[in-house]
C-alpha cells in the first residue's frame, strides 16, 4: 500500500518536537548564530525530547527501535526551529548510531548504555575532511593495519564538539573502504585544533582534528577486526542532510509566505503579484517534492528494499538543490529586509547552502 | 504509517501493460507520429476487448461496486486504490506511447467529467456505453476560440427551449481531445461547457453532455500537432444543436453568489491533473531509461553516492534526472492517493501537474542534448518524446494555471486577490 500518514506515535513525537522548535529553538537562533552557541540547557531540553534515546533498543538502554523513516520526521521538525541547534542535540548520534548498525555486540553493550541511559554529552564523529571533493567512499584520512590495530593518519574538520568529547568515532580509508574507528580522545597522537568557523551553523561548536599515527586497538574498530559495511551509515548521513534541508526550507518559505502577505507594494500586497505568489508555489512544491523523495528513501532503508542506498542518495542531491533555490527565494521576498540579520531569512540562507557539503555532520 | 510499497494489484497491472506497451505501442509510435489523423485501430479494439473483460481503466470511483452486493462489505477493508491504479495505468501506456494512449476508449476526460457532477441517472445513461461491444469514446470541451486559461470567459451558450424542453447549444470549441472519435467514430459524447446566463459570469457555467449524431454539431477541423499526433484534436462547431433538459450536469438553476458550476469543472480537475502528470511521467521515464541504455552501450555506467564534484557532466545530468522524474511521481501518487481516500486535494493535484510539467519537458530536452546528434535523429524516439512531453505543462491547466492554484492555495487568497 501507499500511504502518506505518519503513525500516530510519530505524530506525538512531531508534535512535541514542533514545540521546542517554535518556542526555544526558533526564538534562541538569531542570539545563538551571533553567540557561536545555545545555552546548554537548550540542548538538554532537546535531548530530553528521546529521538535518539527512541532509536536504541531498550538491550542497550534505550526505549525503541531504529527507523530512519521517523528519523526522517524528527530532523524535519528539529530543523524547522534551527539547523545549527538540531546537529548539536543531535551530536551524540554520530557516535551511537554507526556502533548501533554495525558494532559489535560487545560494542553495543559497552557504549550504547551510558548514552542512552544519561543526559546529553558531547559523543562525536571524525567525518569531513578539508578538500574540495571530500567523498565518503574514497577518504584521504587513512587506516593502516598495525600489529593488534590500526595506525590512523589524517586531517579532519568540522568535528562537533571535539573539545570537550571524551570518545569520537573517526572516519578512514582502509585498502580503499571507509572504516569507522572508536577512539578516545587522549588516544596519543591525536590533536584537537581550534575552533572553526564557517558560513553557518555558528551555533554548533566544531574543531580541526589532526591525526598523526594514532593507534587503535582492533577490537575498536567499528564491527571489530573484520570490520562493516559502512552504507547504514552512509544512508543515514544522506538523509539526516535531506530531511534538515527540508525543515530549514520550510521555514524559510513560511516566512517569506507570511511576509509576502503583510507587505505592501503599489497598493497590493506583494504576495498578490505573481513574480512572487509564483516563487511562493515553486517553494512548497519542490518542499513537497524532495519530502516525498525523502520519505520513500527512509522507508526503503528501513524495509531493506534493493536500491535504497541510491534513493537515500538521490533525495539528499535533491534535497541540496531544493534548500539553496528555497532560503535563497525566502531573501529575495523580503527585498533589502531580507538581507539584514534581524530576520531569520539570511540565517537559512547561510544554512541551506551547507546541505551540500556537511555530510557526516548529521545522522538519524 | 507511511508506507511505499506498490499494492499487488497495481503490479499484476504493471505487469500486463508493459507488454501491452512494449508489443502494441512501441512498434508503431513512429508510424503514427508521422501518419498524423490515422486512427489506431489495433490498440483500440484490443485495449476495448481487454477493458472490457477485466474492468481495468474505469474512471468510475472505486466506491461505485459496492451496490453490486454484500460480497464486497464482507472483505476486509482495504483502502481503495482506484485513482492509483489508474495512475500507473496511464504512466505505463505513456510510457509505451503517449499519443496512442489518448486513443484508449472509455470516456477519458468526458466520462471523468459525468462522473464527477452526473447523477446516478446521469452515469447509467452516458456511461453504460463504454460497456459496448464496439470501443466508445469521449470528450471534454471548455476551450474556445478567443480563450483557453480564462475558462469563465467562455461564450458557448446554452438556452433553454421551453416547448420541447431542451437546451439549444450555440458556439465554437477548439482543441478537443479525441473530439473526432467521440462524435465521429463512436456512439460516443463530448461535455460541452456552456453558459446559460451570459451576465451571471462563473455561476452560469455548465457542462452539458452532447452524443454522438446530435443535429447541429460538426467537427470542423482537426489540427496538426507538435507530438501526440495520433489523438486527434478537433473543432468543434455548435449550432442550434438541441439536446434534452436532462443532459444537464449539475442544477439548472442559477444561484446568485456561488460559483457552482464552475466549481464543478475545477473539481474535474482535481482528478484529472494528476492523472495527465502521470501520462508526462511515463514519456519521461521512457526517455531516461533510453538514455542509459544508450550510455551503458558505451559503457559508461551512472555512480552513485559521490559528491557533485567528483561526478561527470552526464552523471551529473541524469542523477539530476533521476531526482526530478522521481519526486514527480511520488507527487502524482500522493495526489491520486488523496482521491481514493476522498482528501480534498487541489493542493496537491496541481502541485503534481506542475511539477510534471516542469520536469518532463527539462528531461527530455536535456536527453536531447546529451545525446546529442543521435537524440535528435528520427531513428530514435528521443525527438518524438521532446515533442510529446511538451504538452503536459499545456493542457489541463497550464503550468502558469497550475502555480495560481497552488499559490493561491498556500496564500489563502481568492481568484480575485491574485489573478
Ligand atoms: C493538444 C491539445 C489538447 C487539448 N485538449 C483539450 C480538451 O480535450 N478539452 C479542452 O477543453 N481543452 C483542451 N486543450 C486546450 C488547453 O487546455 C488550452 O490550450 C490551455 O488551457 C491554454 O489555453 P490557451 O491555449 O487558450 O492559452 P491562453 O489561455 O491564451 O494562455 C497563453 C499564456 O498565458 C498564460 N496565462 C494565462 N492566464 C494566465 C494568468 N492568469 N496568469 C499568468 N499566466 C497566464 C498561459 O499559461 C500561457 O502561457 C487542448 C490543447 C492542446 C494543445
Amino acid at each position: 500500500m501507499y500511504s502518506f500518514e505518519p503513525s500516530e506515535e510519530q505524530k506525538m513525537l512531531i508534535d512535541a518536537i514542533n514545540r521546542y522548535a517554535v518556542n526555544d529553538l526558533r526564538r534562541k537562533a538569531h542570539d545563538a548564530d551571533e553567540e557561536y552557541g545555545y545555552p546548554k540547557e537548550v540542548l538538554e531540553k532537546g535531548w530530553e525530547l528521546g529521538v535518539l534515546q527512541a532509536s536504541i533498543p531498550e538491550a542497550y538502554g534505550g526505549f525503541g527501535e531504529h527507523s530512519v523513516l521517523t528519523g526522517v520526521l524528527a530532523a524535519e521538525e528539529m530543523a524547522y526551529g534551527d539547523f545549527a541547534a538540531t546537529l548539536a542535540v543531535l551530536t551524540p548520534g554520530l557516535f551511537a548510531l554507526p556502533i548501533l548498525a554495525c558494532g559489535t555486540e560487545e560494542q553495543k553493550q559497552t557504549y550504547l548504555p551510558p548514552i542512552a541511559e544519561g543526559e546529553w554529552l558531547p559523543y562525536t564523529a571524525a567525518c569531513i575532511e578539508p578538500s574540495f571533493d571530500f567523498d565518503l567512499l574514497e577518504m584521504r584520512t587513512t587506516a593502516q593495519q598495525q600489529n593488534g590495530g590500526y595506525l590512523l593518519r589524517g586531517e579532519k574538520i568540522y568535528v562537533p564538539f571535539a573539545a570537550d568529547a571524551e570518545q569520537m568515532i573517526v572516519y578512514a580509508n582502509l585498502e580503499g573502504k571507509t572504516q569507522g574507528f572508536i577512539v578516545h580522545k587522549d588516544t596519543p597522537g591525536l590533536t584537537v585544533g581550534d575552533r572553526q568557523k564557517t558560513l553557518g551553523i555558528n551555533a554548533l561548536p566544531i574543531y580541526k582534528v589532526t591525526l598523526q599515527d594514532v593507534f587503535v586497538p582492533a577490537e575498536q574498530r567499528l564491527g571489530g577486526p573484520q570490520g562493516h559495511d559502512p552504507t547504514p551509515i552512509f544512508d543515514s548521513m544522506h538523509l539526516a542532510m535531506a530531511a534538515m534541508a527540508i525543515g530549514v526550507s520550510r521555514a524559510a518559505f513560511e516566512y517569506s509566505r507570511d511576509y509576502a502577505k503583510e507587505r505592501e507594494v503599489f497598493g497590493v500586497k506583494v504576495a498578490q503579484k505573481q513574480a512572487i505568489a509564483f516563487m511562493l508555489a515553486e517553494m512548497a512544491t519542490e518542499i513537497e517534492a524532495i519530502r516525498l523523495l525523502t520519505w520513500e528513501a527512509a522507508w526503503m532503508v528501513d524495509n531493506h528494499k534493493e536500491n535504497a542506498s541510491k534513493q537515500a542518495y538521490l533525495a539528499h542531491i535533491g534535497a541540496m538543490d531544493m534548500a539553496m533555490m528555497v532560503t535563497d527565494r525566502a531573501v529575495q521576498i523580503l527585498g533589502g529586509h531580507g538581507y539584514i540579520r534581524e530576520h531569520p531569512v539570511e540565517l537559512w540562507m547561510r544554512n541551506g547552502r551547507g546541505f551540500a557539503m556537511l555530510t557526516g555532520l548529521g545522522m538519524i | 504509517m507511511i508506507e511505499f510499497e506498490m499494492p499487488k494489484p497495481i503490479a499484476q497491472q504493471s505487469y500486463v501493460l508493459q507488454t501491452v506497451a512494449e508489443n502494441m505501442m512501441r512498434p508503431v509510435s513512429r508510424y503514427f507520429d508521422e501518419h498524423e489523423h490515422e486512427i489506431p485501430w489495433d490498440y483500440i479494439n484490443f485495449m476495448h476487448m481487454a477493458m472490457r473483460a477485466t474492468g481495468a481503466g474505469s474512471l468510475a470511483p472505486p466506491a461505485e461496486k459496492k451496490k453490486e452486493g454484500e460480497e464486497e462489505e464482507r472483505k476486509e477493508k482495504r483502502p481503495p486504490i482506484g485513482y492509483q491504479m489508474l495512475a500507473f495505468m496511464l504512466e505505463m501506456l505513456s510510457w509505451g506511447d503517449v499519443g496512442i494512449y489518448l486513443c484508449t476508449p472509455g470516456g477519458g476526460l468526458g466520462a471523468a467529467a459525468v462522473e464527477a457532477a452526473g447523477t446516478p441517472e446521469q452515469k447509467q445513461k452516458f456511461l453504460a456505453r463504454f460497456r459496448d461491444e464496439k470501443p466508445v469514446f469521449a470528450a471534454m470541451a471548455m476551450t474556445e476560440p478567443h480563450c483557453g486559461s480564462d475558462t469563465s470567459a467562455i461564450r458557448t451558450t446554452a438556452v433553454l427551449d421551453k416547448n420541447t424542453n431542451e437546451w439549444v447549444l450555440n458556439g465554437e470549441k477548439i482543441f478537443v481531445t479525441a473530439g473526432q472519435k467521440s462524435l465521429e467514430e463512436s456512439n460516443g459524447f463530448v461535455v460541452v461547457w456552456a453558459t446559460i446566463d451570459p451576465s451571471a459570469g462563473r455561476a452560469g457555467m455548465r457542462s452539458f453532455v452532447v452524443e454522438a449524431g446530435t443535429p447541429g454539431v460538426k467537427v470542423t477541423k482537426l489540427e496538426h500537432k507538435m507530438g501526440i499526433r495520433a489523438s486527434d484534436t478537433a473543432s468543434i462547431v455548435l449550432q442550434d444543436a438541441r439536446v434534452p433538459f436532462e443532459n444537464i450536469l449539475g442544477s439548472p438553476e442559477i444561484q446568485p453568489d456561488t460559483s457552482k458550476g464552475f466549481k464543478g469543472a475545477m473539481a474535474t480537475f482535481d482528478a484529472t491533473r494528476p492523472l495527465v502528470a502521470a501520462t508526462g511521467v511515463g514519456v519521461a521515464r521512457a526517455t531516461l531509461e533510453l538514455v542509459k541504455e544508450l550510455l551503458a552501450k558505451q559503457g559508461i555506467e551512472i555512480r552513485y553516492g559521490l559528491p557533485r564534484s567528483k561526478l561527470t557532466n552526464i552523471e551529473r545530468e541524469i542523477i539530476d534526472m533521476e531526482v526530478m522524474l522521481r519526486s514527480a511521481w511520488l507527487l502524482v501518487i500522493k495526489a491520486v492517493w488523496m482521491a481514493d481516500n476522498r482528501k480534498p486535494n487541489p493542493l496537491e493535484a496541481s502541485m503534481a501537474k506542475l511539477r510534471a510539467g516542469d520536469v518532463v519537458t527539462k528531461i527530455t530536452q536535456r536527453a536531447l542534448e546529451l545525446m546529442g546528434p543521435i537524440g535528435y535523429s528520427r531513428d530514435y524516439l528521443l525527438e518524438k518524446w521532446f515533442r510529446d512531453a511538451k504538452i503536459t505543462d499545456i493542457y489541463e491547466g497550464t503550468g502558469q494555471i497550475n502555480r495560481l492554484v497552488v499559490a493561491r492555495n498556500i496564500l489563502g487568497y481568492s481568484g480575485r486577490e491574485l489573478r
